[in-house]
């Protein structure tokens, strides 16, 4: 059977974000996958040396829309260390609740997004109509749904007040009850369970040499979480389980966020009950001591990584990040691997970016000759009439 | 002892030119630089030796009249080494890495792309992240590179 490349991207109606699928199928069965990424490079990198280190910190939260905090955290912590600055636990404490409510929104919209990808939209309307509380909360105690701007060079900007502290706890307790209900669907519903259970398998020694992080990892057995390994903000003084399944499959991916909900429901009530008294902030010079630091954060998608050089001046001569989704590129390569092309929708949704898979145009490449063609709906679909009765199928 | 001082200790016990070189800012971390050539060695004694498998990234930097690229390579128990490496901007060659971490594929196409590096061992591939009409030896994360070197005819790259 001839081999035919199908491309998906960059643009794409069902895509959130713009990438390039170039999916080799024998059949239905995915043979290989080129992925061309690098359409949404803004130079952000570029652009943070020409801008104070104070400026850097807002440009860097919109690094991505849905884990600001962990972009802005991960830089802000950077920073500290080259300046020496003695963080108020307080701040450290706000941080860490910031960062878990940001996690549970990104769970439950991940979650949503793979019930959409798999057809049950009911999950969708329900795990995003959830995702709302998070984000009303959002608003109420930074004064923004995304992009908190919570974060300065020396702590936080906003305290949190006692009725905030009350809202927290309300919406903490709605969302556990709503996420119980989750894993019972996730756990008890069959028809999920089926479809999801090895779709997209990656074993451990996949993600330790192709350097898979985050819940990807988690869900092959791999226990590694920077929050525990390397605690930072207010970690260290909290107790939580990292949550690992061995199912290493969508399945388990779907497992590990969900347990992980749970967690963070957790740990953002011993943060509030645990949180000290005390100032938010303190004062950093503008000019940073020249230097070298290297920062880490376990981001909802996994680890994420700054590298932040200074030289003395109130600029850095370097910043350099990692998002998590780059460190699992790879790993979702070897995920499509000898699966139907009806699966990629949910594999690539399960490291959490997402993707759709149905188009008007289909472009074919034939291996062999190199040639390619163009065929639109209508000759597509006479095309697949002919080959049907050419079997002796008749419509 | 910490645990930094111990590997510390490990590493210029094993490799005479550290002496002196190693620097622990803070704790986790531990930073120092390798002359280029015996980059792999010390990998190689890092992975082995004293199970530093993780690959959190690659950093490239500009050094004036060197590139420099920062290998960040990570323990389970939190610890993170940078080592760095110089090489000559007017002939930036490295060696791959990728035959010990296929991982590190997007993060040296990225030095590529942005510092102009060249990546010996590395097979042929798709680019990442500039766009395909990128003009040739153009390297913006390069001190002296700056937007406006952009011709208007390359904006709908």
């Amino acid at each position: 059977m001839d081999k035919v490349v199908i491309p998906i991207g960059p643009q794409h109606p069902a895509l959130k974000e713009p990438a390039s699928f170039s999916v080799t199928l024998e059949g239905e069965k995915i043979v290989d996958v080129n992925l061309r990424l690098g359409y949404n490079h803004r130079g952000i990198e570029k652009a943070c040396e020409d801008r104070t280190f104070m400026q850097d910190i807002y440009l860097l939260e919109r690094v991505c829309g849905i884990c600001s905090h962990s972009h802005s955290t991960c830089y802000v912590q950077a920073v500290e260390d080259l300046a020496g600055a003695e963080v108020p636990k307080r701040a450290l404490y706000i941080r860490t609740l910031i960062g878990e409510l940001e996690r549970v929104h990104s769970h439950l919209l991940w979650l949503g997004v793979a019930g959409h990808e798999v057809g049950f939209d009911t999950l969708f309307m329900y795990s995003w109509r959830d995702r709302e509380i998070v984000m009303d909360l959002f608003a109420k105690i930074t004064g923004n749904r995304v992009n908190y701007g919570i974060n300065t060079i020396g702590g936080v900007r906003r305290d949190i007040s006692k009725e905030d502290v009350q809202e927290i706890l309300k919406a903490v307790d709605t969302l556990e009850e709503r996420t119980k209900y989750y894993i019972q669907v996730a756990t008890q519903e069959v028809t999920l369970i089926n479809r999801l259970s090895n779709v997209g398998k990656l074993s451990r020694a996949d993600v330790e040499s192709l350097g898979a992080v985050g819940p990807v990892a988690r869900a092959s057995g791999v226990d590694r979480d920077t929050r525990r390994d390397d605690p930072y903000a207010a970690y260290s003084e909290v107790s939580f389980k990292v949550v690992t399944v061995e199912n290493a499959d969508v399945y388990g991916r779907t497992l590990v966020r969900v347990g992980e909900l749970m967690e963070s429901y957790n740990i953002i009530r011993q943060v509030i009950k645990n949180m000290p008294d005390g100032p938010i902030t303190v004062k950093v010079p503008r000019k940073i001591p020249e230097g070298e630091a290297f920062s880490r954060y376990e981001a909802p998608r996994g680890e994420d990584v700054h590298y932040v050089k200074s030289n003395g001046s109130d600029k850095p001569e370097r910043v350099k990040l990692r998002a998590p989704t780059l460190a699992n590129a790879k790993a979702v390569l070897k995920m499509l691997e000898n699966y139907n092309l009806a699966d990629l929708p949910i594999i690539v949704a399960a490291i959490d970016p997402c993707f759709s898979c149905t188009d008007r145009t289909i472009s074919i490449k034939k291996l062999d000759t190199g040639s390619s063609e163009i065929m639109d709906w209508g000759s597509l679909r006479k095309y697949s009439i002919e080959w049907y009765r050419k079997r002796g199928i008749r419509f | 002892m910490t645990k930094e001082e111990d590997i510390q200790q490990e590493l210029t016990k094993n490799f005479n030119f550290l002496e002196g070189k190693i620097s622990i800012p803070k704790v986790r971390r531990i930073f120092f630089g390798v002359p280029a050539d015996k980059l792999e060695e010390v990998l190689k004694f890092l992975m082995d030796k004293i199970n530093f498998n993780i690959l959190c990234t690659i950093t490239g930097l500009d050094e004036g009249i060197t590139l420099g690229m920062i290998y960040h390579l990570a323990r389970k128990d939190g610890i993170v080494i940078s080592i760095k490496i110089s090489v000559p901007k007017d002939n930036p060659i490295i060696k791959t890495i990728t035959n010990y971490f296929p991982g590190a594929e997007y993060y040296e196409r990225e030095i590529m792309d942005l510092f102009g590096a060249k990546v010996e061992g590395l097979p042929e591939g798709t680019r990442y992240p500039l766009p395909d009409g990128w003009p040739e030896g153009q390297y913006p994360l390069r001190k002296d590179w700056k937007s406006d070197m952009l011709g208007k005819e390359n904006n709908n790259g």
